[in-house]
């Protein structure tokens, strides 16, 4: 009982306890699950706090509820078959994962992409990066008791949606593009259904940045709370939005240009303090810039094929299989794994929904890859939880997590 | 912290006169969703209406017939080998004489199962097909189950009938083929 006692005091930053310390006051602290299966939590991930009263005195997180081990399967696939793996990862926007992967393949295989599938690529994935801010900020909003913004959004997600399943024909584990460029062309609906929702959108965001913005009842719920400073953040190793939000302009999309990310104009929005109001803006604000890029990508949209000219790497159509001897060889080949991978290490970076999402692809050769690492923003972000909520009162806690974006997909992969 | 030009500060935290009133963003708030009352409802009446799904929605397996009505199928396993959920398993046999109407290929599959639990409907298994046998319907998806049993899908289940042909409307797409069968509608 006492070494308990002991244990609690010294986790919880709790005077140690002497002679005149009432023993109550030890006992007095309750530890609360949150989690793993709570509604505000968004996932299945467990923060066993101590709480004095309302107040959140130390928290520590537990991980690995999803944990699907990723990592370790893809030692035993194929490089195409790895994407639908990425998919599941931060599964609001699965087609940046998926091209993330295939363009860590294709600087593994040397491939060069040409324009159309980059600027189809980059038409997709900031479609995918608004997916996910969407989601999060209306999230954000249904956590301070706001349940009306977050609908009126969500019927632009399903446009969205719609958009994918004319690309690709999924919804939410899209298996997007090949290595080597896009499964098929844009087709005429899918345009039309893109410049649809260039048009429409930004009046749903306008209405959704009435709602929130300068909403005094919203402010007093999010400023000043779950704050992390620019220093902290950097060392916890934050990227992405979480790390705008605390002031350090740092992009993936700027810093190493990616899919011809250099030819678009489009600013990085940042925030003062990094708390959860910063990080709303910054979100709101990249929503913004990204249905620039996607405006200045859709018509700019180049001719031209809509894959690499690597017959040894990307499928033959269908009808060259029957006609060309090389053709069904290939056909072969890619589809049993058996592809001519060189041995090297490869690491690449795309701006994910929530920050840096890398790819550590280590090849010896053989038909899978040696060893894979995924770079998931989310693990990172939770690491920081515990440290953003001490001091705040519960409610807190949970508009910081969610702001934070922690995906569990992505988290636990 | 600045590394590039570009950066935008979209952050303000002061609240002016008329923003710490609560009122006038109450009103606007209530102001929007009255307007929603007489917008158009987005909602669709899911089992009675149902939704266009596109052209290559990933759907419902089906194991195609030639124009004739004989399987493509050749069971070389390639689709089991795409599968990265290994889904797909089947069973290989000689095609007997007498049987040439039933099959098109001189080997076909006696036993095709597609175990729907593992499935996870990414298209992989049509694009790696090299008989264009098996491909994720568009227009159907595939049921709910109520018993464990009834979830791994044998050929009755699978193979197209000859009295519901599917077909493919979007030529332009990669993976259809140019089988007159799949473009245009066949009896």
């Amino acid at each position: 009982m006492v070494s308990d006692e002991l244990d609690i005091a010294t986790k919880t930053n709790v005077p140690a306890r002497n002679d005149e310390t009432p023993v109550q006051y030890v006992n007095e602290l309750t530890t609360l699950n949150l989690g793993p299966t709570h509604p505000a939590t968004h996932g299945i991930f467990q923060n066993i706090l101590q709480m004095d009263g309302e107040k959140i005195v130390s928290g520590e997180q537990t991980i690995g509820y999803i944990h699907r081990a990723f990592e370790k399967i893809a030692e035993r696939r194929p490089f195409y078959q790895i994407t639908t793996l990425t998919d599941r990862m931060n599964y609001c926007s699965s087609p940046i994962n998926n091209m993330g992967w295939h363009m860590t393949v294709e600087k593994l295989l040397g491939i060069e992409v040409p324009k159309r599938a980059q600027y189809i690529r980059v038409i997709m994935m900031e479609l995918a990066r608004i997916a996910d801010h969407l989601i999060c900020n209306g999230i954000l909003g249904v956590d301070t008791g706001a349940f009306t913004g977050f609908l009126y959004l969500f019927e632009e997600r399903e446009n969205i949606y719609e958009i994918y399943e004319e690309v690709c024909g999924a919804r939410l584990t899209t298996n997007m593009g090949r290595i080597g460029g896009m499964e098929r062309d844009l087709s005429p609906t899918a345009i039309r259904k893109i410049k649809e929702f260039i048009q429409r959108y930004p009046k749903v965001l306008r209405e959704f940045e009435n709602l929130f913005n300068r909403n005094r009842i919203f402010m007093d719920r999010t400023v000043n709370v779950g704050g992390i400073s620019a220093e902290r953040a950097l060392s916890y190793g934050f990227t992405g939005p979480n790390l705008r939000a605390a002031g350090v302009d740092y992009d993936v999309r700027v810093m190493n240009p990616y899919s011809s990310y250099e030819e678009f104009e489009f600013d990085i929005p940042v925030g003062q303090s990094g708390d959860t109001y910063d990080r709303f803006m910054v979100r709101n604000e990249e929503m913004w810039q990204s249905l620039r890029i996607i405006e200045q990508a859709i018509n700019n949209l180049p001719e031209g094929p809509y894959y690499a000219d690597a017959p040894q790497y990307y499928l033959p159509p269908k009808q060259e299989v029957y006609k060309n001897m090389e053709a069904l060889i290939y056909h072969f080949k890619i589809v049993m794994g058996e592809i001519d991978a060189p041995v090297g290490e490869v690491y690449h970076a795309v701006e994910g929904g929530n920050g840096e999402l890398g790819f550590y692809l280590i090849s010896d050769g053989g038909r899978a890859p040696y060893r894979l690492h995924f770079r998931r923003p989310c693990f990172i972000y939770y690491q920081a939880f515990p440290e953003m909520c001490v001091g705040s009162t519960l409610s807190d806690a949970i508009v910081t997590m969610s702001s934070l974006n922690v995906i569990a997909g992505e988290l636990d992969a | 912290m600045q590394l590039t030009n570009r950066s935008k500060q979209v952050s303000n935290k002061e609240m002016t006169m008329a923003e710490k009133m609560y009122l006038p963003s109450i009103v606007q708030g209530l102001a929007i969703t009255i307007k929603h009352f007489f917008m158009k409802k987005p909602t669709i009446q899911y089992p009675e209406v149902k939704r266009y799904l596109g052209p290559v929605f990933r759907g419902h397996h089906v194991l195609k017939r030639d124009e004739q009505g004989r399987e493509r199928c050749t069971a070389c396993g390639l689709c089991a080998v795409a599968c990265p959920a290994e889904a797909i398993s089947m069973v290989a046999a000689e095609r007997k004489k007498g049987e040439e109407n039933l099959y098109r290929e001189e080997k076909y599959a006696a036993v095709y199962e597609i175990n729907m639990l593992r499935c996870i409907f990414c298209g992989l298994c049509e694009e790696a097909c090299p008989k264009q046998a098996v491909y994720l319907r568009h227009d159907r998806m595939v049921p709910v189950f109520l018993e464990r049993d009834d979830i791994v899908y044998g050929k009755d289940k699978l193979v197209e009938r000859l009295d519901d042909r599917y077909v493919r409307m979007n030529s332009e797409v990669k993976a259809t083929p140019t089988e007159p069968s799949l473009t245009k509608a066949a009896t």
